[in-house]
């Protein structure tokens, strides 16, 4: 475990590791309790699953639980989910009810014992009601730049008991009573999803799923969800197949916390039939192929209808790939039109991208270069922890220019 | 050699990590945007003034400020845009005395262009006001003499430059960035110090700032 942190140094440079780690010694002494619903899936576990031992390393006490949740619960937290993200799905009062019962039920078995309680997404939201003389944070990483009212007004009653709140963009912002941050999420070029591979082992992986690389590829990895659009994908495709002989990689994982991929991915194989150029692969927590596949990739496509932050993007862009996004959630943060990768707004507006992209391999090329240094200086887990610790900081400072 | 004077007080390097806080405020149109403009915290118009120095330092194609982005970008008024991005921000040494400026270049455009008043940003659009939150954290770097200062400059973060050079002198209101009034006071060389404050930050990336003043410092020293 020793010197993980060291790594870093060749791709941010020592002085940025040296921040981190003169702002580590000023939490000397805390002990941060980060909790969400899922130890294994999805972009919050990930992005736990490295942050947690690196802030060990660095010397800031840091623990993470996970609330149990059952079957019924997240199929109500997913109705919120998909509300938040302004989908028109039916909330009951018995969905609040399953809601307040799994929570009080984790309110009576989690042990709080950090100084600093750091809460992620609204499944865990109501642990707050536990609050006593410690700080506590909620983290937001889902889009709720038009949430449903109701849902929504029921999570603010827990929000503004929180001392501050962190959403990954701008427009997620709310007006509420208590502070709120800016922080986006990150990856990390160092694990497996993200660090450089050998060409055998890309080539590997393409045997493993029976891909010939004699067309070009087009790929969109995330899990099998109706925001992530996989039938919208599959239309696009075609539209460019009508023009460039090429293939369609759909692929991703499933989270335990999300009961509907199963059906999203049934769907997505129904709509593409009989098209043997379409690859769709279930990959359960398999991060050195989604590497693989995003490295083999000619364009890789995010076309999601709502997004929380869209981290595949960071993820392709940091492999130099051009990638092709909705401007929806967090991705505008990533991508500049023309300049790190092309946004779009539609199917029709998605294709006409991808295929300027296959006509223009040099055009294609400068816009992966651009997004590579615009993810190096923005979006890796160095800026994302030393934010984290300047939050941690800020809950004990008010003002504007706080000198540590 | 002018490079090993020893100086009257070392030059102790600091760093300044900021994070974003969200207020909440937005605005649709131009009307919108200065009156939020108005009634915002200094660190707001700090934030939208040079959040893009730090955050993009190679070149890219946003101009210099957010409020020149917006009005440009989303509502289509290039003019204003223009007018807003060319602000000369290090005239200003004061944030009040900067946002006075946006606040009448807003104004009189308004009072020229009555169908600006119109343009309104679609869903998703809108402008979020943000404010930049500092967080200044003494290094262990410290300099004892012109060459010493040069070798630091080559090793500190951007973040440590961007903080002597920028926040120093326009947000905590010293009149000068701190090298050259170090390099005034301490080293006594008065020259050297003009010719850094004569500088104009805003037209650097961080990093070329960091290679002009090392270029000029080691300049003297050999001379």
């Amino acid at each position: 475990m020793a010197d993980i942190i060291e790594e870093y140094i060749p791709i941010v440079g020592q002085p940025i590791i040296d921040d981190l780690k003169l702002l580590a010694e000023k939490l000397k002494g805390k002990v941060i309790q980060h909790i969400n619903s899922t130890a294994v899936g999805g972009g919050v576990a990930e992005i736990l699953s490295r942050m947690v031992p690196l802030l060990k390393e660095l010397g800031v006490d840091t623990r993470w639980d996970v609330i149990k949740g059952g079957e019924q619960f997240f199929e109500v937290t997913k109705k919120f989910h998909n509300v938040l993200h302004g989908r028109p799905e039916g909330i009951t009062q018995r969905d609040f009810d399953i809601f307040l019962e799994t929570s009080q039920r984790n309110i009576e078995a989690l042990d709080i014992y950090g100084d600093i309680v750091f809460v992620h997404d609204p499944q865990p939201i109501a642990l707050i009601k536990k609050r006593s003389g410690n700080k506590w944070i909620w983290r937001c990483h889902v889009d709720v730049s038009n949430p449903n009212q109701r849902v929504w007004k029921f999570l603010e009653n827990f929000i503004t008991d929180y001392d501050s709140a962190v959403f990954s963009a701008p427009n997620f912002s709310q007006r509420l009573p208590i502070r709120q941050f800016l922080i986006s999420p990150s990856i990390d070029p160092l694990s497996d999803k993200n660090r450089e591979l050998p060409q055998e082992t890309i080539d590997s992986v393409l045997r493993k799923y029976n891909i010939k690389k004699d067309k070009p590829v087009i790929t969109q990895i995330s899990r099998f969800d109706r925001l992530k659009d996989p039938i919208g994908v599959i239309e696009t495709y075609k539209q460019v197949k009508k023009y460039f002989d090429c293939q369609l990689i759909l692929a991703g994982g499933s989270a335990a916390d999300d009961p509907e991929s199963t059906q999203v991915l049934e769907e997505a194989r129904v709509k593409s039939g009989h098209d043997k150029d379409i690859h769709i692969l279930l990959l359960p927590q398999d991060n050195i192929a989604v590497n693989a596949l995003q490295r083999a990739s000619d364009v890789i496509v995010q076309k999601s209808l709502k997004e929380g932050f869209g981290l595949t993007v960071a993820e392709a862009l940091w492999k130099s790939k051009p990638v092709v996004a909705s401007n929806v959630g967090g991705i505008p943060l990533q991508i500049k039109h023309k300049y790190s990768g092309l946004l779009c707004h539609s199917i029709d507006g998605a294709s006409f991208a991808i295929k300027q992209l296959l006509a223009n391999p040099e055009y294609a090329k400068k816009l992966g270069q651009n997004g590579r240094e615009h993810i190096r200086n923005n979006f890796l887990i160095s800026r994302h922890i030393k934010e984290y610790m300047l939050l941690f900081l800020s809950l004990y400072h008010r003002e504007d220019v706080v000198y540590l | 050699m002018p490079g090993l004077i020893k100086a009257i007080e070392p030059f102790r390097f600091y760093t300044r990590l900021h994070l974003s806080e969200l207020t909440g405020l937005r605005a649709s149109t131009l009307g919108q945007l200065l009156s939020v403009i108005k009634e915002v915290p200094g660190s707001c118009i700090y934030h939208h003034t040079h959040r893009f120095l730090q955050q993009h330092q190679y070149l890219s194609p946003e101009p210099p400020n957010d409020f020149a982005y917006w009005v440009s970008k989303v509502l289509g008024e290039d003019e204003l845009g223009e007018r807003l991005a060319s602000i000369d921000t290090i005239q200003f040494s004061t944030v009040r005395s900067l946002r006075d400026k946006i606040i009448a270049t807003i104004d009189n455009y308004l009072k020229n262009n009555m169908s600006a008043k119109l343009k309104f940003a679609g869903e998703g659009e809108e402008f979020h006001f943000i404010k930049s939150v500092s967080f200044v954290l003494q290094t262990n770097y410290i300099a004892y003499d012109l060459k010493g200062f040069a070798d630091i400059v080559k090793n500190i973060t951007i973040d440590s430059i961007y903080f002597h050079i920028f926040e120093s002198r326009l947000r905590l209101e010293k009149k000068t960035n701190d090298f050259s009034n170090w390099i005034e006071t301490s080293i006594g060389d008065k020259e050297l110090s003009d010719k850094i404050s004569r500088l104009d930050p805003y037209i650097h990336t961080l990093e070329d700032l960091r290679k002009t003043i090392i270029r000029i410092v080691e300049k003297r020293i050999c001379v």
